[in-house]
């Protein structure tokens, strides 16, 4: 195999400017990941990935389809195992699941069998943890997602709004230090996307959860992010990492204003640069 | 059937959650469908026009004897008490080779589905078996059996096996890798993602399985005692077929349909019950 190209990151994720204080839930050094197919062959999903992400920041990763993003989010979540380099959450590898990880898919994978209130619940019935004080934190966080009323509802019907609602309410319900979400909108219409990046700003405000979000919407991630990671395909790496200085909160104006639109620019540009963009 | 399917509501802006909705139509309400009056008018029209038919055409009753006759055989046959024995007999065999049967095929799909040396190791013998037509083996359970219930269970039992053993393995297999995911992004164990997810998930599919198998539990004890039997519907059937009863065959045949309905229709029943968040339109019933 050819020797892995070099990123355009630092080497020091840590020293970069701009970042929020305080200390590093996600630390990633070299990370590369290599999948064998089916026929034997050898292909490079991640390479040398150098990334930080501090205690309590809202990180979106921006890339094409097929970039890697959705496999270092496996990494991320210990779903999937390391082939070189290191992840670290809050200071220990990560080598298989956690308990202190929430994942919110593309689709909201809930369990059509149980109720909103259990689908919510199912992190604290697997994990085993107190059930009483579970409860009190689902009917909260139900409510924050705006979905009071709803615990004895059935998942099949909720719109496909109030589905992706349930499932945040479900990674947050075990109070995890690190929420992951992969493309949690990707299958929800405009309007409807548009209003939930609003209400998870919102839970994230209130929250303070760290937020690893995975996107292929560039708007989505300006207008959600602290900083934005540019992902590029083949292999798949970070290209650059763009800080979004915008205040919060952040309304849905915010995307005409001129300096929602540089960055917008940037990163396509980056995308198309970088052969992101075919 | 109409299933009592929720209706999902249209896009709802984040803040404001609709406080209502059309869930459930309300049950028990009633309302008029036209099958109401269509499904029993086919039945009047058919059996009236079968009575009429035999009386204008003047058909031998050794032919195909009238509706009218049909039912005099079906009232003598319950009245002598036949019929009773016969169902009994055939049902007896019916359950406890269904029975027997799905809960072999459960614990075996479940090890297949589970544990891949289990898998690739039976596979083969699973395919093999499930091309030969289990019927044709009747006989020689018969001879291993004796004449009696014990064959009528094992027959029933091995036809109606191999679908509800695909239909586990299948079912269990079927989870989403989102869903498994989610578990193991849980630290949740192998029983734990089973008992979670993948039991739920198979349920559709081991009910469809159930369905098939209670039919083909049926057919077997039928078959079985048409190779040889000292009682059931079967034994009945070739009885009055010896004895050129064909009004009396006619009335079997419709204690047996009656038996198959009351059956399939319990088995829904449990299906609804068990595998509630599933709409009648996925299954087979």
């Amino acid at each position: 195999m050819s020797p892995l190209p070099a990123t355009a990151e630092t080497p020091d994720p840590a020293s970069r400017r701009g970042q929020p204080k305080g200390a590093d839930t996600i630390v990633c050094r070299e990370l590369a990941k290599i999948y064998e197919t089916r026929d034997g062959h050898n292909v490079l999903a991640l390479a040398s990935i150098n990334l930080s992400i501090k205690d309590g920041e809202f990180l979106t990763v921006v890339g094409p389809s097929g970039c890697g993003k959705s496999t270092l989010l496996k990494v991320l979540g210990g779903l999937t195992e390391i082939t070189r380099g290191e992840a670290l959450l809050n200071g220990s590898p990560i080598v298989g699941p956690r308990r202190d990880i929430g994942v919110v898919f593309q689709s909201p994978t809930l369990l059509p069998w149980r109720t909103v209130l259990d689908n919510v619940m199912l992190p604290i019935h697997v994990l085993g943890l107190d059930r009483t004080e579970g409860e009190e934190r689902a009917r909260g966080l139900i409510e924050m997602v705006g979905l009071a009323g709803f615990e004895m509802k059935y998942p099949n019907e909720l719109s496909g709004g109030m589905q992706q609602r349930v499932a945040i309410s479900r990674a947050l319900v075990h109070q995890p230090a690190l929420l992951l979400m992969d493309e949690p909108f990707g299958a929800l219409d405009a309007l409807t996307r548009e209003a939930m990046n609003t209400e998870l700003q919102r839970i994230w405000m209130e929250t303070r959860r760290t937020i690893f979000l995975i996107t292929h919407s560039i708007t989505e991630a300006v207008f959600l992010g602290d900083r934005v990671a540019v992902m590029t395909p083949r292999p798949g790496k970070l290209a650059e990492h763009i800080d979004v200085d915008l205040p919060r909160p952040r309304s849905l104006d915010i995307m005409t204003s001129p300096r929602f639109g540089e960055l917008v620019t940037r990163i396509r540009g980056l995308l198309q640069t970088q052969g992101g963009l075919e | 059937m109409k299933a009592v399917e929720p209706v999902v509501t249209s896009v709802i802006p984040a803040d404001v959650a609709a406080p209502h909705f059309t869930g459930h139509s309300p049950r028990g309400r009633f309302r008029f469908r036209p099958e109401m009056i269509l499904i029993p008018g086919v039945a009047v029209l058919l059996i009236g026009g079968w009575e009429a038919a035999c009386r204008l055409l003047k058909i031998s009753d050794f032919i195909l004897p009238a509706p009218s006759g049909i039912a005099v055989a079906l009232y003598q046959g319950f009245m002598s008490g036949q019929f009773v024995t016969g169902l009994f007999a055939t049902m007896s065999a019916v359950v406890l080779g269904f029975l027997a049967s799905a809960a072999v095929a459960f614990v075996l799909g479940t090890l297949i589905s589970q544990i891949r040396l289990v898998e690739v190791t039976l596979f083969p013998y699973v395919v093999a078996i499930q091309t030969l037509p289990k019927i044709a083996i009747a006989p020689l359970i018969l001879i291993w059996f004796g004449v009696g219930l014990e064959s009528k269970v094992v027959i029933a039992a091995t036809v109606s096996f191999f679908p509800m053993l695909v239909n586990t393995i299948v079912g269990l297999k079927s989870t989403p890798q989102d869903k498994i995911d989610l578990m193991r992004s849980l630290s949740a164990s192998r029983w734990k993602i089973f008992w979670y997810v993948q039991l739920p998930e198979a349920l559709p599919f081991i009910f469809a399985g159930l369905n098939i198998g209670i039919v083909l539990s049926v057919l077997g004890a039928i078959v079985a005692e048409f190779v040889g039997a000292k009682a059931g519907l079967g034994y009945l059937i070739l009885q009055m077929n010896y004895n050129m009863d064909i009004a009396g065959m006619f009335a079997a045949l419709v204690v047996l349909g009656i038996m198959g309905i009351v059956l399939n229709s319990a088995m829904t029943f449990a299906r609804r019950r068990i595998v509630f968040w599933q709409s009648d339109q996925y299954t087979m019933s």
